[in-house]
C-alpha cells in the first residue's frame, strides 16, 4: 500500500468534502427554518457559478467585484424565489413544496442555458496556483484553498447563528414556529431571509466547485451528493451536515480513486442506505415521534 | 342538466361506470382506439404508442405515490429492470411475448419490494430519497454488468412475434400495447374498489390511524410499492419492444421525475389523472417541436432554443400545476362535467 498516494487522495477528499459540508450547511439551514427540503440547491450552485462567469468573463469586472456581485444577485434570485413560488405552498404537503423545488430546478437549468449556452465551461482562474505540500503529500492548490475559504465561510455562519440576533431569531423558528411568531420575531421575514442566506452560501459553493471542475449547466447533479450528506448527517443537524460533507467526499474520492469513477455515486449511495438502515433520522437528526 | 341517475343498491353506487352515458362514452372511446392506426400515419402511432406506454407507468406511480401517499423516485429505474428482462428473455429464451412481460413486471415487483422495505422505518423525503438510491444502483448494475446486460452499449433484441406475425412498426406493436393498458388501467381503477385499494387510501390519509384501524402497515406498503413496479416493470416491457434497443441511459432519473410531474400535473390520488397527466406531459414537448417548426422560417434561433424552453415549461408546469391546480387535470376535468351537469344552474 503507497501510503503517500492514500494521504494525498485523503486530502482532497477532505478538500471536496470541505464543499458539501459548506453546501450541505446551506441545505440544513433551509430545512431547519421552513421545513423545506430545498432539491434545488444543485442548480442555485450551478446558477451562481454561472452568473460569476457572466460577470467575470462576459462583462471582464475584476475577479473581487465579481465574486461579491455573483452571491449577491444569487441572493436576490433566492428571495425572488421565496416570496413567489415558495411562500405560497406554505402548509402544503412536504411532498407538494419537494417537487416544487424540483420544478425549480429544472427551470433554473433551462434558463441557464438560454442565457450561457449548454456546453460546458471553465471559470477564469483566480486562486493561487503554487503547490501545497503537507508533509510530503501534495494537494492541488485549487482543492486546498477551496477547503480553506468553505472552512473560514462555514466557521463565520457558526458564530454568526450563536451570537447575531438574527441568527437567534432563526434558531427560534426552526425550534417552533407558532412560539416564535408569538414572540415577536417575524417568521415570514426570517423565511425570506433564510433563502437569501442559503442561495448566497450556494452561490459561493458553486464559485469554488465551478473554480475546481469547471461548470455546466448538469453541474446541478452536484445536489444529489449534497443530498446524501444532509441525509446521512441528519437533516435537521449543523454538525451532522459538516461531519457528513467529510465523510461523503472521503469516501467519495476513495472509490473515485480505487474502484474506479463509476463507483463514485455508487459509494456515497451505498453509504446513504447503510444509514438509512441503521439509523433512518440520520446520524445526528432528531426522530421526530408522531402522535395522533 | 343530468337527471334521474338514483342509485337503489350499493352495487350500483361503487359502479365504475354509473351512467348509460358515461358506458356510452367509455364504448366509443374503446372503439376509437380499436379503429385509430387505420386512420394515422406512422408518426403518429409512435406518438400514441409513447403516450400509452407512459400511461401504463403513470398509472402505477399513481398507485404508490397518490394513492398510498409514498413518493418514489425509482419508477424509471423499475422500467429498466422490466425492459432489461424483456430483451434477455427475448434473445436467450425467446418465450412469448405476454410470459416476458409478465415475468417482467414480477421482477420489477420484487425489486420494487426490496426498495420499499425502508418504507415502514422512513417515510416522506427520507424514502424519497432513498429510492433515489435504489436508482442509482440499478443504473450502476445495468451499466456495469457486462455479462448480462450488455453494458453501456446496451442489448438490441428482436421484435415481438405472434404466430410468426412480427410486430415490427409502430402501428403494429400499438396490438400490443394498447390491450395490455386499457387492461392495466381497468385493473388500477378497479383496485381502488376493493378492500386492498381502500387500506391504500387510508394509509396515505394518516398511517398511524389506518394501523390502528387494523390495517397491517408493512404488508401494504410492501403491497403498493410492488404493484407499483409491477406496473413499471410491464411499461418497461412495453418499452423495450417498442424501441427494441435497451441501453443504462434509458432509464435515467430525469425520467422517474418525469413520472412523477405527471401525476401532479395529471392529478394525485385519480386513475383518470394518471391518463391526462401522461398524455398532456408527454404531448407538450411535441407541441414545442411543432411550435418550431413553424417558427424557424422566420426565426433561426427557433431549434437552439428548443431544447431549454422544454426543460423550463417541464418545471414551469410542476410549479404552476402545484400552485394554481395542486388537484391536476383532473379536477379541470371534473369541473367542466360539473358545469355541464348542473347546467342552466350554477354550479
Amino acid at each position: 500500500m503507497d501510503w503517500l498516494f492514500f494521504s494525498e487522495i485523503g486530502l482532497a477528499g477532505l478538500g471536496s468534502g470541505g464543499l458539501y459540508a459548506l453546501t450541505g450547511l446551506a441545505l440544513v439551514l433551509i430545512y431547519k427554518a421552513t421545513r423545506v427540503v430545498n432539491m434545488a440547491i444543485g442548480e442555485i450552485l450551478m446558477l451562481g457559478a454561472y452568473v460569476f462567469m457572466g460577470f467575470s468573463a462576459g462583462l471582464a469586472l475584476p475577479i473581487w467585484a465579481s465574486i461579491i456581485l455573483a452571491i449577491l444577485v444569487t441572493g436576490l434570485v433566492g428571495g425572488v424565489v421565496e416570496r413567489a413560488i415558495i411562500r405560497p405552498m406554505l402548509g402544503e404537503s412536504a411532498i407538494s413544496i419537494f417537487m416544487i423545488t424540483i420544478g425549480l430546478g429544472s427551470v433554473l437549468i433551462g434558463v441557464v442555458e438560454i442565457i450561457w449556452g449548454a456546453n460546458p465551461q471553465r471559470l477564469i482562474e483566480f486562486m493561487p496556483k503554487d503547490p501545497i505540500f503537507i508533509l510530503d503529500a501534495y494537494l492541488s492548490p485549487k482543492v486546498g484553498y477551496a477547503f480553506l475559504i468553505a472552512a473560514i465561510v462555514v466557521g463565520l455562519f457558526l458564530i454568526i447563528f450563536r451570537t447575531w440576533r438574527g441568527g437567534v431569531a432563526l434558531r427560534a423558528t426552526a425550534g417552533d414556529q407558532a412560539a416564535a411568531y408569538s414572540m415577536g420575531i417575524n417568521v415570514p421575514k426570517v423565511f425570506s431571509s433564510v433563502w437569501v442566506l442559503t442561495s448566497m452560501i450556494a452561490a459561493g459553493a458553486g464559485i469554488l466547485v465551478g473554480s475546481i471542475g469547471g461548470i455546466s449547466p448538469d453541474m446541478g447533479v452536484y445536489g444529489l451528493s449534497v443530498l446524501v450528506v444532509v441525509i446521512v448527517g441528519g437533516l435537521d443537524s449543523l454538525l451532522g451536515a459538516l461531519i457528513a460533507g467529510i465523510l461523503v467526499g472521503l469516501i467519495e474520492t476513495y472509490a473515485g480513486a480505487y474502484l474506479g469513477g463509476e463507483f463514485k455515486m455508487l459509494a456515497t449511495f451505498m453509504l446513504l442506505v447503510v444509514v438509512l438502515v441503521i439509523r433512518p433520522y440520520g446520524l445526528f437528526g432528531t426522530h421526530e415521534i408522531e402522535r395522533l | 342538466m343530468r337527471i334521474g341517475t338514483v342509485k337503489e343498491s350499493y352495487i350500483a353506487d361503487a359502479a365504475l361506470f354509473d351512467t348509460k352515458v358515461q358506458r356510452g362514452w367509455m364504448f366509443a372511446l374503446l372503439a376509437g382506439l380499436l379503429l385509430l392506426p387505420f386512420f394515422t400515419g406512422q408518426y403518429a402511432s409512435y406518438l400514441v404508442c409513447l403516450v400509452l406506454i407512459n400511461i401504463v407507468s403513470t398509472a402505477g406511480l399513481n398507485i404508490l405515490t397518490g394513492f398510498t401517499g409514498l413518493v418514489s423516485l425509482g419508477q424509471a429505474a423499475f422500467m429498466g429492470v422490466g425492459a432489461y428482462t424483456v430483451a434477455l428473455m427475448e434473445i436467450k429464451l425467446g418465450t412469448p411475448f405476454l410470459l416476458n412481460l409478465l415475468v417482467a413486471g414480477g421482477l420489477a415487483a420484487v425489486i420494487g419490494i426490496v426498495v420499499g422495505l425502508p418504507s415502514l422505518r422512513v417515510k416522506g423525503l427520507y424514502l424519497a430519497i432513498a429510492t433515489i438510491a435504489a436508482s442509482v444502483i440499478l443504473h450502476f448494475v445495468f451499466a456495469n454488468w457486462t455479462s448480462v446486460t450488455g453494458g453501456v452499449s446496451g442489448l438490441s433484441m428482436p421484435p415481438a412475434s405472434l404466430f410468426g406475425f412480427e410486430f415490427i412498426q409502430p402501428d403494429q406493436v400499438y396490438w400490443i400495447i394498447m390491450p395490455i393498458t386499457v387492461i392495466m388501467l381497468f385493473g388500477a381503477a378497479n383496485l381502488f374498489r376493493t378492500r386492498i385499494g381502500r387500506a391504500f387510501i387510508a394509509i396515505r390519509d394518516r398511517d398511524i390511524s389506518a394501523e390502528v384501524l387494523g390495517i397491517r402497515l408493512l404488508r401494504y406498503k410492501l403491497l403498493s410499492f410492488a404493484i407499483s413496479s409491477f406496473y413499471a416493470g410491464v411499461a418497461g416491457g412495453l418499452w423495450a419492444y417498442f424501441f427494441r434497443v435497451v441501453t443504462p441511459e434509458s432509464f435515467p432519473l430525469t425520467m422517474s421525475i418525469f413520472f412523477l410531474a405527471a401525476i401532479i400535473v395529471g392529478g394525485m390520488g385519480s386513475i383518470l389523472g394518471s391518463v391526462l397527466g401522461a398524455v398532456f406531459m408527454t404531448m407538450v414537448p411535441e407541441v414545442l417541436k411543432m411550435m418550431v417548426g413553424v417558427l424557424s422560417p422566420i426565426w433561426p434561433d427557433a431549434v437552439a432554443v428548443m431544447s431549454p424552453v422544454r426543460i423550463i415549461v417541464f418545471g414551469g408546469l410542476i410549479i404552476i400545476f402545484l400552485i394554481f391546480e395542486p388537484d391536476g387535470l383532473a379536477e379541470i376535468w371534473r369541473n367542466i362535467r360539473r358545469f355541464f351537469h348542473l347546467w342552466p344552474f350554477k354550479t
